[in-house]
């Protein structure tokens, strides 16, 4: 019987596997922060053990980190603590790192592909859930805890329960104004938060093919919110093109190339769930609630949890509208936004930025919000100035800052009030997960921009 | 790591669903750089209600958090394991967890106990009418115990005596070095690496 993509990279990784315990699984590269690395540092020192692979380990400051005056010392000591900490354990295990002010600091899952690090048929790990990201070029790739990230540094592997494989196909043609947010917020609503519990998940179908290089890294980065710790997508001749020039791409690219064009499931391979999408009928999507699972089409309304037929979702979304502020049976694009993020791991990157853009060209944000667009990495910063994008979103009234997490999970100062409401290209809508008592409301960067526009939740065909 | 063999405590009934690694601790909690002192920050946001379950006297002392289902998901942040285990906790039980928290807990010895929704009621139920219900979670025979109330549950035997021997996991992985010493050497010269920088 064939094999499916994740089992052929899987059973390529095996170091050691034995009856009844997990399959010790080589790692290829680790990417480090400061939020979730320095316990694992510690632990290190304290045993006497070393970095096994420096040499296949990169770090950035990313979630922490200020968007603005990032020159000036950071004004929160115990965030400057924390960097302080990565920068130097980093210089003590000989880790490479890039810096606040360095020009490939970003987001980890933004710098990884830029740097052509991030390659097909590679095992990648994180101390973060979003590291899913990577497996938009067909690469097994997910979050680790810190425990696991001593692991990996001391050994270069990962004991590993072999997870279940689903496959998601997405057939059809996207209708203009429906992006890769929208299909993979579709995908969570459907599925649930948990759905995706045990799975890798392959993404599938002509939708996803059609998708640029970006647009795949957003359906795999949200993997997670579905429940799987990774998501991934077969290599292609976009895959090969978008690593080809950059700085760290295969010396041998024939060689590299020959061996990544052999990943992809097999006809005959076996998923133990397989489900399908129109991608003709979906809609730009928006979540309503307070897990990413809670979404609808933008041109519906708020639910009414009467009309829930299981207890469960019905008492969480009682609990959601509640901590939402809203009524059932309002119209989404009813719903008044006080600030639009562009930003994050999902959506920070520079096809994000020229779609927004595209759509505030000419235009002037609403006076009753605020927008803040803030790029994945110093990388794309730099690209989209080059492209005049700043004073698109400048001369809009929008706050142009630098790279980072930011608002995506309010750890640093840029962070929603008590009851302010966003539209965010984000991942997360938890409660507080932007700012104590902030509502969020996840959106494609299109939305994000239409919406910054009319000031509630609209489209770019709203305009 | 302690080892778990068993553990009897009071229980704690958080009836929610989707209790997700930030509300377990909000990001803001995240910047220190130890392993400890993480209590404050465990479920941040709700412990302001006064009617907050944490809140509510009886269940003060509890050490057996039993929660909704898909009990931590999101963000993979350790730091949620361990400010519940700084606050006390030794078990959590739910009907299901989210991927990178089990795996969190059972690398850092809470556990982690699955058992039917139907099971996690009738604990609510118990606690609620007897706050002070003594609670066993026993992992030598597998089962949640409660007075005249017994439970299996299923761990396989792997994670369960890593626990109860209280193994660290890197120690048992460097036996192997060998086996990693000879997988490296067969890796193929295309595989990228971070180091010497390429610009």
């Amino acid at each position: 019987m064939g094999k499916t993509l994740a089992e052929k990279i899987w059973d390529d990784h095996i170091v050691r596997s034995a009856a009844g315990e997990p399959d010790l699984l080589y790692i290829d590269l680790q990417l480090i922060h400061e939020v979730t690395s320095a316990q694992a540092f510690d632990g290190l020192r304290l045993a006497g053990r070393k970095v096994r692979r420096p040499d296949l380990t990169i770090a950035t400051e990313d979630h922490n980190t200020p968007t603005l005056d990032i020159l000036k010392p950071i004004a929160d000591p115990v965030s400057k603590l924390q960097i302080d900490t990565l920068r130097n354990n980093a210089k003590e295990f000989g880790i490479r790192i890039h810096s606040l002010g360095d020009a490939d600091q970003g987001v980890v899952h933004v710098v990884g592909p830029q740097l052509g690090i991030t390659q097909p048929g590679m095992t990648i790990v994180c101390g973060d859930s979003h590291t899913s990201t990577h497996g938009a070029f067909g690469a097994i790739a997910f979050g680790i805890g810190t425990s696991e990230v001593e692991h990996v540094l001391a050994t270069q592997t990962l004991p590993s329960n072999r997870p279940k494989m689903m496959a998601i196909n997405v057939e059809g043609k996207l209708k203009t104004g429906v992006t890769s947010k929208d299909i993979i917020l579709a995908i969570i609503a459907q599925i649930g938060t948990g759905g995706g519990q045990g799975y890798i998940i392959e993404y599938r179908g002509s939708a996803i093919r059609d998708l640029s290089m970006e647009g795949r890294m957003t359906v795999c980065n949200m993997s997670i919110e579905a429940g799987a710790r990774a998501g991934l997508i077969a290599p292609d001749q976009k895959t090969f093109d978008y690593i080809k020039g950059k700085p760290h791409a295969p010396e041998d690219f024939a060689t590299a190339q020959s061996y990544w064009q052999t990943l992809f499931s097999d006809s005959d391979a076996k998923f133990d769930l397989e489900i399908t999408l129109d991608a003709d009928k979906l809609e730009p999507f928006v979540t309503w609630g307070t897990n990413p699972g809670q979404g609808l089409p933008l041109n519906g309304s708020v639910p009414n949890p009467a009309d829930i037929k299981d207890a469960e979702a019905r008492g969480a979304a009682e609990r959601a509208l509640e901590y939402m502020g809203l009524t059932a049976g309002t119209p989404l694009k009813k719903i008044a936004i006080d600030t639009v993020f562009l930003g994050s791991c999902t959506n920070g990157r520079i096809e994000d930025l020229r779609a927004a853009a595209s759509v505030l060209e000419g235009k002037k944000i609403a006076s009753t919000l605020r927008m803040l667009v803030v790029p994945g990495s110093e990388r794309v910063r730099q690209q989209a100035m080059k492209e005049g994008l700043d004073k698109v979103f400048l001369d809009a009234g929008a706050e142009w800052r630098n790279a980072g997490c930011s608002m995506c999970l309010g750890m640093n100062p840029d962070q929603l009030a008590v009851g302010e409401r966003s539209a965010s290209t984000s991942n997360r809508n938890f409660e507080g997960r932007q700012g104590k008592g902030g509502r969020t409301h996840l959106v494609s960067p299109l939305v994000a921009a239409a919406t910054a526009i009319r000031g509630t939740l609209s489209s770019p065909a709203d305009l | 790591m302690e080892k778990f063999i068993s553990h009897t405590g009071t229980g704690v009934p958080l009836r929610r669903s989707n209790v997700d690694t930030d509300q377990i601790i909000p990001a803001v909690y995240l910047k220190r750089v130890t392993r400890s002192g993480f209590e404050d920050g465990l479920f941040a946001a709700w412990r302001n209600d006064p009617e907050f379950v944490l809140n509510q006297s009886q269940y003060k002392s509890g050490t057996v958090l039993v929660a909704g289902p898909e009990f931590g998901t999101g963000s993979s942040r350790e730091h949620a394991v361990w400010a519940l285990q700084n606050y006390g906790f030794k078990a959590v039980i739910s009907s299901r967890f989210a991927d990178i928290f089990r795996g969190n807990s059972l690398k850092g010895g809470l556990l982690t106990v699955i058992l039917p929704q139907e099971s996690v009621e009738a604990l609510w139920v118990a606690i609620e009418k007897d706050p002070t219900t003594q609670i066993k979670v026993d992992l030598d025979s597998r089962t949640v115990s409660y007075g005249s109330t017994s439970v299996a549950f299923e761990l396989d035997d792997y994670t369960r005596w890593r626990l109860m021997e209280g193994l660290d996991d890197i120690g048992l992985t460097l036996k192997q070095t060998d086996a990693i010493d000879s997988f490296e050497a067969k890796r193929p010269d295309y595989k990228p690496k971070t180091l010497p920088i390429r610009i």
